[in-house]
């Protein structure tokens, strides 16, 4: 062992990629971490973000389905959207480290805490698509059921967009540098996976507005999320690193898979469905890619230590004018 | 009245509290740490916290590595090459015979002179906008009437939101119990009138426990006069209410760059740029409504 506690590395340069920050040299105590990791684990936290997408993107589609006469394809977000709603709760309560006080998340309202947002959002909306999908089912109340899908169309959008906020709102540097693109992202991402679930499981007669919709969805997710990581400088190594790295290149690629098979195959039913099934994946794929990155840039201390020299660097330059 | 002209925020009365006492908090002056763990132990055993029984860390004596749930007094060792602030001994050496000396043949060698040891003892630093605090969900982390942030355990459901919040890294997740745990800079203790039982363990007075602006007083004070003495690394952190957290609650008095102590040199709560961060979001929900319109407008062959 070195007497030299303090690691003092030197960033190297990748891929003639150019950062916002210079190749700096930084100190840390032992290489350990400056922030905590998150405690949140896997699959239930990337999952419900991929499963919020999902289902705040399906309910949109399932009310324009139901205002354009597309039953079928109504069910099929109506039905996705309460299962995916479900399935993201029943994630969100597991990760807790007491999901017997759950509950707990509902004495107060803060919005200065993303996820007490979340949990109230969630709590409205979950009712909401699952009346909406049971009247479907059924064929009862149907007037109940079209409030209730509005309802759900009205808070949707925000289930798929405040995951974003609620990992931006945190210290972890990829998550919280990134906030300004990371909504949209989001949005695109669960407008992906919508359309994919409609191309997988609509009649190809009522198909088209899912197929637009995964198309737009790809095209905000891919360029938003390019324009963040130009944003972020340094801090996008995270992106390209380890797992990060592995989940975010499978979700371009299988969204661009999708994208052209849902375009090329739309006259063939299979070929909609395999596109329908890349496209989903995609859309967790990139929720996993972004949740690993974020722990990867809270293990590092550089990510941390790096971006926050260069403020106070840029800070004294600024006063020295 | 000196609270007209502070800028400080005062985060008790922010919290609604009426009448409250003055804050209180830490100046941890880290030139006068010996790195004898007294505050380490004394804060496990008041705070009644769990062994954390990990392995040895090869990390000089530090084998606590890190605040966490179970350590909310760490003491960092740090070696390094560098020189020993200059001392004047006191002592003549006019009539010793230096040559005479050296003809001995003993010497000390040059790499063992260039060496001092960094103690400090890291805390929870009780944020003036303290990130933990403004994303608890539940409402568990709350304010003190002293200024000072402390989560409640019987309402905590740990969800683990305030872990990547902090932008110190203090506050954890105990794994075997499932809860947020962290310093409450014995708020027990302090409701008695007495001080935190780490501060009274101190043997050198490196914790000093006060309330907050008689405590910054005396670390501008001291670290002028070390800086007179001729330690010119001597430098205050979190003392600085315009800082990118307001100020710490717990401050300190460090003799090298923060990182050097696992310090983030430039700490923002993450708060502060959360309005923008729900506008963003906002943008992206109504964007999801108009691509939904357009998907159904756009219309299609099938």
């Amino acid at each position: 062992m070195s007497v030299l506690n303090v690691t003092r590395k030197r960033r190297r340069g990748r891929r003639g990629e150019q950062p916002m920050v210079p190749d700096a040299e930084f100190s840390s105590y032992y290489g350990k971490p400056v922030i905590n990791s998150p405690v949140w684990s896997v699959p239930d936290v990337p999952g419900y973000l991929f499963l919020g997408g999902l289902a705040g993107l399906s309910s949109l589609l399932a009310a324009g389905s139901d205002l354009t006469g597309r039953d079928a394809l109504g069910k099929v977000g109506k039905l996705g959207a309460f299962g995916a709603g479900v399935l993201s709760l029943v994630g969100l309560v597991h990760d807790l480290g007491r999901p017997m006080r759950f509950l707990h998340m509902l004495r107060v309202l803060k919005v200065t805490s993303p996820m007490s947002v979340g949990s109230w959002l969630l709590s409205g909306y979950v009712p909401l698509a699952g009346v909406a999908a049971a009247t479907t089912v059924t064929g009862r109340l149907p007037r109940i059921g079209a409030l209730a899908t509005a309802g759900s169309a009205l808070l949707g959008p925000a289930v798929a967009a405040y995951t974003a906020t609620l990992l931006s709102d945190t210290a972890v540097p990829a998550w919280h540098d990134g906030y300004r693109e990371m909504p949209f992202v989001f949005v695109g991402s669960g407008a992906t996976a919508a359309g994919g679930l409609g191309l997988l499981a609509a009649p190809i007669a009522q198909m088209s507005p899912a197929r637009n919709l995964a198309l737009l969805g790809v095209g905000l997710e891919l360029a938003m999320f390019r324009r963040m990581r130009t944003r972020l400088g340094m801090v996008a190594e995270a992106y390209d690193t380890g797992k990060a790295a592995k989940y975010v290149k499978a979700g371009q690629a299988l969204s661009a898979l999708g994208a052209v098979g849902a375009v090329v195959g739309r006259r063939n039913r299979i070929a909609c469905a395999l596109s329908g099934v890349a496209l989903l994946a995609a859309s967790a794929a990139t929720r996993w890619g972004v949740f690993h990155a974020g722990m990867i840039s809270s293990e590092d201390p550089k990510y941390t230590v790096v971006p926050q020299r260069e403020r106070i660097r840029k800070r004294r330059g600024d006063k020295e004018f | 009245m000196a609270r007209l002209t502070e800028k400080t925020v005062d985060p008790a009365s922010e919290a609604g509290y009426v009448d409250h006492p003055r804050r209180m908090g830490f100046f941890t002056d880290t030139s006068v740490c010996i790195g004898c763990k007294a505050c380490e132990v004394a804060c496990k055993e008041w705070n009644a916290i769990p062994e954390d029984s990990g392995p040895l860390t090869g990390m000089s004596y530090d084998n606590t590595a890190g605040l966490g749930a179970n350590t909310w007094r760490h003491v960092a060792f740090i070696e390094q090459r560098k020189p020993m602030a200059y001392q004047e001994p006191g002592v003549d050496h006019r009539d010793i015979d230096g040559l005479a000396l050296a003809e001995q043949g003993f010497s000390v060698s040059e790499a063992a002179e260039e060496f001092r040891w960094l103690m400090a003892s890291d805390v929870c630093k009780h944020c003036t906008h303290a990130a933990c605090l403004d994303v608890c969900p539940t409402g568990s982390l709350f304010r003190t009437e002293f200024g000072t942030v402390v989560v409640q355990e019987d309402i905590c459901n740990g969800c683990g939101y305030c872990v990547p919040a902090c932008p110190y890294g203090v506050i954890d997740r105990r794994a075997d119990d499932g809860r947020a745990w962290k310093c409450t800079l014995c708020y027990d203790r302090l409701g008695v009138g007495q001080e935190p039982a780490c501060a009274k363990a101190c043997p050198t007075e490196s914790i000093q426990f006060g309330p907050l602006d008689e405590l910054r007083e005396r670390a501008a004070r001291r670290v002028e006069q070390l800086r007179a003495d001729g330690v010119t690394d001597a430098r205050l952190y979190g003392a600085d209410p315009d800082d990118g957290v307001g100020g710490d609650g717990a401050f300190f008095l460090l003799l090298d760059e923060p990182e050097v102590y696992g310090l983030p040199p430039d700490p923002v709560v993450t708060t502060r740029d959360l309005s923008a961060m729900w506008r963003r979001a906002g943008a992206a929900a109504l964007l999801a409504v108009a691509g939904a319109v357009a998907a159904f407008a756009l219309g299609g062959s099938r």
